[in-house]
Order: structure tokens, then C-alpha cells, then sequence
């Protein structure tokens, strides 16, 4: 993965595998504390605990279609490399919370990439799951959630042209932040 | 207010039954881009908006654009499924964004399989749907 943005639409893209319905995406940067954190939280089955202590070893996967599961542990990975770490918090029944940390000047960190793109994809591509996503940047806060955005669309559906144009205005507003 | 042409109206009606099409679920093409974390590593996002713009570009409202997890073939992501009401789902392979595009204006938009860069016509195991 290239950049944080990648690895937040991975970790996402498990929750929804994992029967979500709604995923909260939170962004918090603060340059004077020198730190990046990223917490998704989900509503989907979570884990037990045995599954829980196996989730960051990339030998093990609840998939059967392959032997490996990589994007926790390259998530991992990614926190670590910026004298950082991830964590993982989760309930079978009741959801999970992945949240990971970065030093944010360490020069290993990865650049947060195209977060744009990553909730374009998330939103357009997953029409029956909710999400809110939250951006705290230096004291400045940028908030969007998608139950508001779907009363503006003709049918439920962001994967149409006229839904494009709703979700693309709402995000341009990431732009510049 | 200029009076209403049976032109018109007629646009109204198309609009709504697309857009009634969609709330009921039943665009004329479904399209999955694999996003499993092989998926996403090997550009899954830039195909998603190769399908966008094209989405975008062509004004299409009846063509449902969505994500599942990894397929097992990771070696050859990116991929795609291409489903077209009535027809069989073609796996699309080794993808990049031109290719995405030429496999959306032929077979979502033509009806037309893209042989050259198809794996396989039928139904596949993904890891989630």
C-alpha cells in the first residue's frame, strides 16, 4: 500500500465483510503533539477472543478462497514504521474498532494519500452501509455522513451520474483541508 | 415558466423510471470492482474511477457500480465482474483504468464481451458476496 488512504480503504473494506452497516472513519492530526491517528469503528459480527489474538498475523484469515490476511498486518506495519502502533478493540456481536497511531513528522510515515477517493469508493461502491466520516486537523473539523446525503438523491443510489455530482460537491470540501 | 413539451415530458418519465429502476435495485448492468486488500494494492481505486468518470461522462443512471472482497485470484487483480441484466457475469482481469473503460463503453453500455480481457463467463466465490 502507498499510502494511509489505501490502508483505510482496506480496513473498511473489512468491516463491511464483517456485516457492517455503519462504519465510522475518524481522522485526527495535530502537528503540535506530533501525532496521526486513524480509528474505524464498525458495527459488524467483531471478533471472539481467539479470533481477536490470530487478526494481525498475516497467516490466518477468516477467508476461504486464500491462506493469508495481510491488511491488518501491513496496517500494522505501516503504524510502526512511524513510531506508531495499532489496535484493535473488538466484541463478537457487537463491532470492532481498529485505531492506529503515526508519529507525524517521522519520515517513514506514510502521506495520508487521496482520502477523497478512498470515501468516493467506500460510499459509491456500498450503498446499503452507512458511514460518517469525521476529520479533526489542527483544531479545524470537517464532518460528512451519509444518511443526510441520501435524502438529496433521486433513489438510493450514489453510483449514478446525478448521485456522483451530490457525493463529488460533498467531498470537494475536502479539498485544501 | 415556458409550458411544458410533450418532449419534455417524456424526458420526465424516462427519468423517473430509471431512477425507479435503481431504488428497486435492477440497473440494467451491475459491475464489481474486487477490492480485497490485493484488489486495492493493485490499483482497484483507480479502476473505481475510471467507472466513475465514465459513469459520469455518459450521464448513465442505471448501472450499479459496487465492491467486494478478494476472489482468490489475487495475482490477477485488479479485476472486475461485469453482469448485464439477463446475462452472464464475465470476470475481467489484469485490469487498468483504459481497460476499464473500453470494457464499460462495450459490454455495459454495447453489450458486447470484451473477450481479450475476460478470464472467465459465470458465477464466482468471492470472500464476502
Amino acid at each position: 500500500m502507498e499510502d494511509l488512504s489505501l490502508h483505510i480503504l482496506d480496513v473498511v473494506e473489512n468491516s463491511i465483510d464483517a456485516g457492517a452497516r455503519k462504519v465510522e472513519i475518524k481522522i485526527y492530526e495535530d502537528l503540535k503533539k506530533d501525532l496521526l491517528e486513524i480509528e474505524i469503528i464498525d458495527d459488524g459480527k467483531g471478533m471472539d477472543e481467539g479470533t481477536l489474538e490470530k487478526a494481525l498475523d498475516p497467516f490466518f484469515t477468516t477467508k476461504t478462497v486464500r491462506k493469508v490476511g495481510l491488511g491488518l498486518s501491513l496496517f500494522r506495519e505501516a503504524a510502526r514504521m512511524a513510531n506508531g502502533d495499532l489496535s484493535i478493540r473488538s466484541e463478537a456481536g457487537r463491532g470492532t474498532t481498529i485505531r492506529a497511531t503515526f508519529q507525524h513528522s517521522h519520515i517513514d510515515r506514510k502521506p495520508m494519500g487521496d482520502l477523497e477517493e478512498t470515501l468516493f469508493t467506500l460510499i459509491i461502491g456500498n450503498p446499503e452501509v452507512v458511514f460518517s466520516f469525521a476529520y479533526l486537523k489542527n483544531g479545524k473539523m470537517f464532518n460528512m455522513n451519509t444518511t443526510g446525503l441520501k435524502k438529496k438523491l433521486p433513489g438510493n443510489y450514489f453510483s449514478s451520474s446525478e448521485g456522483i455530482k451530490v457525493l463529488r460537491n460533498e467531498l470537494n470540501k475536502l479539498d485544501g483541508f | 415558466m415556458p409550458k411544458l413539451t410533450l418532449k419534455d415530458l417524456e424526458k420526465i418519465r424516462e427519468k423517473a423510471r430509471r431512477s425507479t429502476i435503481l431504488r428497486e435495485g435492477a440497473g440494467k448492468a451491475k459491475i464489481t470492482v474486487h477490492m480485497g486488500t490485493c484488489g486495492i494494492a493493485a490499483g482497484a481505486r483507480n479502476i473505481m474511477r475510471a467507472l466513475v468518470e465514465e459513469v459520469e461522462r455518459g450521464g448513465v443512471e442505471d448501472v450499479i457500480l459496487t465492491n467486494s472482497g478478494c476472489a482468490g485470484l489475487c495475482s490477477h487483480e485488479p479485476m472486475m465482474t461485469v453482469q448485464i441484466v439477463g446475462g452472464p457475469p464475465v470476470k475481467y482481469v489484469d485490469l487498468t483504468e483504459e481497460k476499464a473503460k473500453e470494457i464499460f463503453k462495450s459490454h455495459v453500455m454495447g453489450r458486447e464481451i470484451v473477450k481479450e480481457y475476460a478470464l472467465a463467463i459465470g458465477s464466482e466465490q468471492t470472500s464476502t458476496k
